[in-house]
């Protein structure tokens, strides 16, 4: 099913979220990152940092959810259980550290259809709470076609 | 791992390999807050086509970044990092996992000092992320 393509060009209402200690610790156990700076307060500040940060794919944690809200929107035509993940780029201005509260702006970037296959690139600009940069990071899903061809 | 500073352009990255089991993933599922079952659950992975359970793109990502901050001796080395997701990491249901192998090149350094490093990471035997580039910032 073609995708809505007056979506391109829109963006949405920022969607805020508050960074913890705890939600850094999980992530960087989750993937390996045993840096102290994950995981200590005083190593990450003897390192500079004001809390402990996050590792360098942590701010999916935030945009993933405010760009499943557009995903989601029946108005797009997206099919959630066929959409695969093509892309993704992250741009990073800063780490992410505890205790920052987050505000992310969906995007849609651009919309084309590849041999039947529609393709989305979403894009989600963070920033801290003095409205300074902290990322970009950017998504592109594909939604498979039906296997027989039809718009069903 | 020798630092990534020790590396002239185009020189080889040390490799890694890097184990993936299913506790992994539902460990990642959790801390992501990406629930797809695609990731854990069998039954459904089969229903949509798949050839079983897959690792979420995102968590290789995840690794590979981890790889390049080592190299940096940095964990907020990372300015940018892209990359496609071209086939997936299947992961049996075994204690065993499914094995990643990261690899790459290290890139050029900018007037700015930051460098780029240019990432593989394979799967047996085939690459699983395509165009992956990052951008370290300098030491």
């Amino acid at each position: 099913m073609p995708l809505d393509e007056s979506f391109v060009g829109r963006s949405w209402p920022a969607e805020t979220y508050e960074v913890s200690l705890e939600k850094i610790r999980e992530f960087a156990v989750a993937v390996g990152a045993d840096d102290p700076v994950h995981h200590d307060r005083d190593a990450a500040r003897s390192a500079g940092h004001p809390d402990v940060v996050a590792p360098t794919t942590f701010p999916v944690v935030f945009t993933w959810p405010a760009t499943r809200r557009v995903v989601d929107d029946p108005a797009l035509g997206l099919d959630f259980t066929r959409v695969i993940h093509r892309d993704q780029g992250f741009e990073v201005r800063r780490p992410v550290h505890a205790g920052d509260v987050v505000s992310s702006v969906v995007s849609v970037d651009e919309i084309r259809e590849l041999a039947g296959n529609d393709v989305i690139t979403f894009r989600c600009d963070v920033t801290d709470a003095d409205g300074e940069a902290v990322a970009t990071t950017r998504a592109t899903l594909v939604g498979r076609a039906e296997p027989d061809g039809g718009d069903a | 791992m020798s630092a990534l500073s020790d590396l002239a352009s185009g020189d080889a990255l040390p490799a890694r390999t890097v184990t993936i089991t299913r506790a992994d993933l539902v460990r990642y599922a959790a801390a992501s807050g990406d629930q797809n079952p695609i990731h854990w659950n069998e039954r459904v992975a089969l229903e949509v086509g798949l050839p079983g359970v897959i690792a979420h793109g995102m968590f290789t990502m995840a690794l590979a970044a981890r790889y390049v901050t080592d190299l940096a001796e940095d964990p907020t080395a990372v300015v940018s990092f892209s990359t496609r997701f071209t086939r997936p990491v299947v992961v049996p249901d075994d204690d065993t996992g499914a094995t990643v192998e990261f690899g790459g090149k290290a890139g050029d350094t900018a007037d700015d000092g930051s460098r780029t490093v240019t990432v593989t990471a394979t799967h047996e035997g085939k690459g699983v992320l395509g165009k992956a580039v990052a951008t370290v910032r300098p030491a």
